[in-house]
């Protein structure tokens, strides 16, 4: 009994302090911003290594997840008739939640674990050691770049995915399935408000971006610096990230549409 | 060659005494003999002591070694020297400063002065050969493409891996990963260079080259070395002056000959290698008949 | 040097196709490229019930948008509503005995106004008011009226 509170005070006292770690490595980087947009080389590398290289898997599940939302939406809609609004349905999920959530999930499978290895990895190796014994910041030199890369990627790769699953829907609603074509662009068009739903969604998708970043470089500069901790913080970064994802995303949810 | 490099050794120097007058240590940085001095050191990592009133002198322009079984803490020293862990107590003062006394930007400052080669070569995986060596170059400096492949390829020339500069740190063998490291650490002209383990894993030929290296560097460019090792043989074979550490203290010190004709038993037992002694070749256990045929603890 | 040139050609190509990503997005399924910022003219029209039309709902003329609606209100003195709504000015033919209705997108879709021309030689222009006009199909009324015909043929 007394072993489970006091396992349980640790686990408070460890989540705590690894906040504050969390959170003073986020200050360092944030004060370092300002030397990496000078140094634009830095960020273009590690936009292609965030953004371009998860771009496939992004576009390939946009473009299935529209078109399954438009084959699932039709059979239900069309019980009501309402196939005309199977254009609103698609958009309204792809554009307000899956757009902005699915991407984070992915972005933090595919993107966030391989920051955490690649960080993990260059401080088990003594390469982040190495930079600071040639007086080169590392968080200033390794990690900012992929902080900020990840959170202009984010949006990006979210809108990729929106409009992708919005092609997508459409090909299986209007060219497969038969729905106006004109219904379904019309109907969109004057349900979906750019600044209510456009807009709310590409803030969810900076929030997931900074966070899924933050919590990627933290796993990775906190690992243990051996085989097991590289893969034990690479497994954290995907687990807190997806949970972390979830749980903003329903608070956010609740904020701008309630 | 070596004009070029006694010049810019002599304008890092130039730079140490600017650096040192404005420094907030009182002490000037030139006018003693040691480079750094380590007084009554405490370092422990959660409930093991590490060093506990350790205290090592370096001097200018030799090659110190300091020497100890595994475990002693001998990486954890070259650490604490550049500054990337700080003391329980004690300092640590390299050419007059106060390591840990120094903020953020006067360490990096310190730091341009100080080369490290890491165990690992710890060279940027990313980078190739070329770009490995001039990564300091780049990060420090606003020379022009021209005036840095010249530079570069002067160090790379100094370590004999001119020809091997497109290649990726993972087609390097081990010792020629740690003489691109050691051309990395030279790239800037540092006023010292700590070598981590050079010998450790290395072929009789790589060590052989090491040895030499380590020797040339510092006679020709009139750097300060301080290495690290548990190898006797090569090591006694390039030290001006080795310490002996064992236990968090300096056991003994002076130059490689002395040490081996030393009257301690223990220096006796790590310099020649012998399996008992001092140091018992036994993990400290029960007696083993108590242990076999006794009560199980 | 070849291989930063690749990589910077794909950056932008990344970024490029985000943005047109968002502006697909902006322009094409919300509403943003609707949004007339161009010319328009305000009409207006009564209506005796208007269901559950709302603002921004489309004006359409033989299906296609011609202009918005942006503003609903209400005539305290003969009970009726009162839609204002922008014509967009290049529609500028428009007679001024054209015919408004309330129509549904499908049978639970949006509600719209739908605008049937009439035949007058002089056209609707900035302020004037759509005379004839035909309210909102309320459900819930076309239930009643059926359930109370079948009523009324089953006493005959």
């Amino acid at each position: 009994m007394t072993e489970a509170i006091a396992r349980l005070g640790r686990f408070g006292i460890d989540s705590v302090r690894h906040l504050g770690r969390a959170s003073l490595l986020l200050v360092q980087v944030l004060a370092s911003m300002g030397e990496v947009l000078r140094r634009p080389r830095l960020l273009l590398e590690q936009l292609f290594s965030v953004g371009v290289l998860t771009v496939l898997i992004i576009a390939v599940s946009g473009l299935f997840v529209g078109m399954v939302l438009s084959l699932q939406g039709y059979y239900i809609l069309s019980q009501f008739a309402a196939e005309a609004t199977l254009g609103v349905m698609v958009a309204a999920s792809l554009v307000r939640e899956l757009g902005p959530v699915v991407t984070a999930l992915l972005f933090a499978g595919r993107a966030g674990s391989a920051l955490t290895a690649e960080i993990g990895l260059m401080k088990a190796t003594e390469q982040l050691s190495g930079l600071e014994m040639m007086a080169v910041n590392p968080v200033r030199r390794v990690l900012t770049p992929r902080f900020l890369a990840g959170f202009i990627s984010m949006p990006l790769l979210a809108a990729l995915f929106s409009a992708l699953g919005v092609l997508g829907g459409w090909f299986v609603g209007v060219g497969l399935l038969g729905v106006d074509d004109g219904a379904w662009w019309g109907q969109m068009q004057a349900r979906i408000d750019w600044n209510e739903d456009l807009m709310n969604g590409v803030i969810k998708s900076l929030v997931f971006g900074f966070t899924c970043v933050w919590i990627a470089i933290f796993q990775g500069y906190n690992s243990v610096p051996t085989s097991a901790g590289v893969s034990g913080a690479t497994t954290r970064t995907v687990v807190h990230s997806s949970l972390a994802v979830l749980a903003l995303d329903f608070a956010l949810t609740a904020l701008m549409f309630d | 060659m070596s004009r070029r490099e006694s010049k810019s050794t002599e304008a890092s120097r130039q730079r140490a005494v600017q650096l040192s007058a404005g420094g907030q240590n009182d002490a000037p940085g030139q006018g003693t003999a040691s480079l750094v001095r380590i007084r009554d050191l405490y370092f422990s990592r959660g409930e093991r002591k590490i060093f506990s009133g350790l205290n090592i002198e370096i001097p200018r322009g030799r090659i110190t070694a300091i020497m100890g079984p595994s475990g002693t803490g001998k990486t954890t020293l070259l650490k604490l020297i550049g500054g990337q862990l700080r003391p329980d107590q004690g300092t640590v003062e390299v050419d007059g400063l106060d390591v840990h006394q120094l903020n953020m930007k006067e360490l990096y400052r310190l730091r341009m002065r100080m080369g490290m080669l890491f165990q690992s070569g710890a060279l940027l995986t990313d980078l190739n050969v070329f770009e490995n060596v001039a990564f300091p170059l780049r990060e420090h400096t606003r020379l022009n493409e021209a005036l840095l492949r010249k530079l570069v390829l002067l160090k790379l020339e100094a370590v004999g891996l001119r020809g091997a500069r497109k290649l990726m740190p993972s087609e390097l063998s081990g010792g020629m990963a740690r003489r691109v490291a050691l051309a990395r650490a030279i790239a800037l002209d540092p006023m010292m260079i700590m070598y981590d383990e050079p010998f450790t894993g290395q072929d009789p030929i790589s060590m052989g080259v090491l040895v030499k290296l380590i020797r040339q560097l510092n006679d020709a460019a009139g750097l300060t070395s301080i290495v690290v090792s548990h190898d006797v043989e090569e090591t006694s074979a390039i030290a001006d002056l080795l310490y002996v550490i064992s236990d968090g203290r300096v056991v003994e010190s002076g130059d490689p000959r002395s040490l081996r004709e030393s009257g301690s038993e223990w220096t006796r037992q790590f310099m020649h290698g012998l399996p008992d002694g001092p140091v018992p070749f036994h993990y400290p256990a029960p007696p083993l008949q108590a242990d076999l045929f006794g009560e199980p603890a | 040097m070849k291989h930063v040139k690749q990589t910077e050609i794909l950056v932008g190509v990344f970024m490029a196709i985000g943005l047109l990503a968002l502006f697909f997005l902006a322009m094409k399924v919300s509403n943003l490229g609707t949004i007339n910022t161009g010319e328009s003219y305000r009409v207006t029209a009564r209506f005796d019930n208007i269901g559950s039309l709302k603002a921004k709902a489309p004006v359409t003329m033989a299906g296609v948008e011609i202009g918005r609606v942006v503003g609903i209100g209400f005539d305290k003195e003969r009970f009726q509503a009162v839609v204002d709504m922008d014509v967009y000015a290049n529609y500028d033919q428009i007679p001024e005995d054209t015919y408004a209705k309330i129509l549904t997108a499908g049978l639970l879709g949006e509600q719209y106004i739908g605008l049937d021309p009439g035949g007058s030689d002089v056209v609707l222009k900035d302020g004037s008011e759509i005379e004839i006009t035909q309210s909102a199909l309320v459900l819930e009324e076309i239930i009643g009226q059926f359930i109370f015909s079948k009523a009324q043929g089953g006493e005959k």
